[in-house]
């Protein structure tokens, strides 16, 4: 397996990102967890660090923890960078949570250009406003969109400009296949 | 560039290309604002496709997402499916009491379609790429061959577009009867047709000077953007994960991976469409010869299909009821290059998140940057040299 382990990584930036912690998730696999005030020093740090040197940016995605039946439940957003390095071939997950009410992360599109798009995204999908981006626009949905569908409280639209989403006698549930289990 | 393909007072107009453009490869608009014939400034606009793809992840259990990972990317279906089910796999690997062994058989025929998928969808690539310039003829060339592809896939699961054929634990059928023979003969006639291929438009000089020296990316832009697969190889990025971090039966095989190196010459610089477009050629001659290897890697058919040699599908029912707790990353190389799977579990029979990483949607990332100073008639020919598939893009 390439992925790094984050023990050693975390004791060797903690003196300049004091928020890193060595976590690991539920099924075993090594993550860097830091705060949202860390989170670019941390990345420009992985990034340049001899020893490690992740010039590239796998990934960029986030998932909901609200009701995710976790040991500490949590609202936030959880975004991921997934980070790899063509020099080294090592890879290594770095998350961070972002507040639902004020949901609010600094950009990286400054240390991998390739997060422009990414974070693009992930505002489109789950309102994660990220401070500084070039161009911070949706990209899936049209951009007068209302809400942001991969949250877990997203209540589906049931009409679009007047036009309805549902045929005669359908309608939606809020979550469809959550509600069902 | 000269001087006369701008205006003279440097006024620019404002261009919509598509969303029905033929050369933009589905529904994508791209916004070019241009000085006379230079591109001055491009914006793409995506979402024109988008299925919410990765909502309809989160409300399917793990196995009935499947087909829709097909619809993630029409053109090489195979490799789609592959992608989601080794992403599942390594999730119930986490745990060793969900752990599944995936028959050997499968294994290889997993090999034998993604690899016949990567020649299917290549050719597209650069036969649409061909027609974005003006050469109409090799793209039905490219067409041909792949129909024989489809008939193959279609004796083997019944269908020719979006197979739903890879599953989680192995494969949906066993090879059908004279699968291998079959299979012999295709990669057989089909380097003897692209030998005619090459003839008619890799070594057109018209083709070649036409791309050479276009969009070139140079080795560290490739890797900052998040450039991957060919367009990434194409820019002299020796990277490849099937020889890398292997999967399946890959590491056995020995992948021999082409990188951009200046094809077109002194006109040529590296990482420019036409290095792009051969590194797409010598993938697909490495496809061929991993297709030869996999058939002889196959072992014979056993009587039960879960039989962890000679089957072709491992019993997971009761591991997908209650995978493991947790999250897990899985990257597979497709023909557009990386795929991978971000996926979290909370333990129950449906996802909790299902993410989908395509090499389209970074590769359209950079064309603001690429296409900026290039000839209006460039954006065509730019936009086929990524190979971008937009439902790959908008999902």
């Amino acid at each position: 397996m390439t992925a790094l382990a984050a023990e050693p990584v975390a004791a060797r930036m903690r003196q300049r990102t004091p928020s890193i912690e060595a976590r690991t998730t539920e099924n075993g696999q090594p993550f860097l967890f830091v705060a949202p005030a860390d989170l670019v020093l941390l990345l420009t740090l992985l990034r340049d660090d001899e020893d490690l040197r992740f010039d590239a940016l796998m990934d960029l995605t986030a998932y909901d923890l609200l009701k995710y039946p976790a040991k500490a439940p949590s609202d936030a957003i959880c975004a991921v960078w997934l980070l790899w390095s063509h020099v080294h071939r090592h890879e290594l997950m770095v998350q961070t949570h972002a507040a639902r009410s004020d949901c609010r992360l600094p950009t990286t599109s400054g240390v991998w250009p390739a997060a422009i798009y990414f974070e693009r995204e992930v505002f489109d999908l789950y309102g994660v406003h990220f401070d500084g981006h070039p161009d911070l626009r949706r990209i899936m949905c049209p951009q007068d969109w209302v809400g942001h569908p991969l949250r877990k409280d997203y209540v589906y639209p049931a009409t679009y400009h007047g036009v309805s989403h549902l045929r005669d006698g359908q309608h939606f549930e809020s979550q469809p296949a959550r509600e069902a289990r | 560039m000269t001087v006369e393909a701008t205006t003279p007072s440097g006024e620019t107009m404002q261009l919509s290309m598509g969303p029905h453009h033929p050369a933009t490869h589905g529904v994508l608009r791209i916004v070019v604002e241009s000085d006379g014939e230079i591109v001055q400034n491009c914006t793409p606009d995506h979402g024109y496709l988008h299925r919410s793809i990765e909502k309809i992840g989160e409300c399917v259990e793990w196995p009935m997402f499947v087909p829709y990972t097909d619809r993630v990317d029409y053109v090489c279906a195979m490799n789609a499916n592959l992608a989601y089910c080794l992403a599942v796999e390594r999730l119930l690997a986490t745990d060793p009491a969900t752990t599944v062994v995936v028959p050997r058989r499968a294994e290889v025929i997993r090999v034998l379609v993604a690899e016949l998928n990567r020649i299917s969808s290549h050719l597209i690539a650069v036969g649409a790429m061909a027609m974005d310039v003006g050469a109409y003829t090799p793209f039905l060339h490219g067409i041909a061959q792949r129909e024989l592809v489809n008939d193959i896939f279609e004796k083997l699961c019944g269908q020719r577009l979006t197979y739903n054929y890879v599953t989680i634990g192995g494969v949906a059928f066993d090879l059908h009867h004279g699968a291998g023979d079959e299979i012999a003969r295709f990669l057989d006639q089909f380097e003897r047709e692209m030998v005619r291929f090459n003839r008619l438009l890799t070594t057109n000089a018209i083709f070649r000077d036409r791309c050479a020296g276009v969009a070139a990316v140079t080795r560290d832009e490739a890797i900052e953007w998040g450039l991957v697969g060919p367009n990434l190889r194409g820019s002299g990025v020796d990277f490849d994960l099937r020889r890398d971090v292997p999967y399946g039966v890959y590491g056995e095989l020995g992948v021999r991976v082409p990188v951009g190196q200046c094809f077109a010459g002194r006109r040529g610089r590296q990482g420019d469409c036409y290095d792009r477009y051969v590194v797409r050629l010598l993938e697909i001659n490495e496809s061929v010869r991993l297709c030869r290897e996999a058939l002889k890697l196959l072992p014979p058919k056993a009587e039960k299909e879960t039989d962890p040699i000679g089957g072709w599908q491992a019993d997971v029912t009761k591991q997908l009821k209650k995978p493991p707790k947790g999250s897990v990353h899985c990257r597979t190389e497709a023909p557009r290059g990386e795929m991978g799977y971000f996926l979290v579990s909370d333990g129950t029979k449906t996802p909790w998140r299902v993410r989908v990483r395509t090499g389209s949607f970074s590769a359209s990332g950079i064309f603001h940057k690429v296409m900026r100073g290039t000839f209006l008639a460039d954006v065509v020919a730019i936009i086929g040299s990524f190979d971008v598939v937009v439902p790959e893009i908008d999902r």
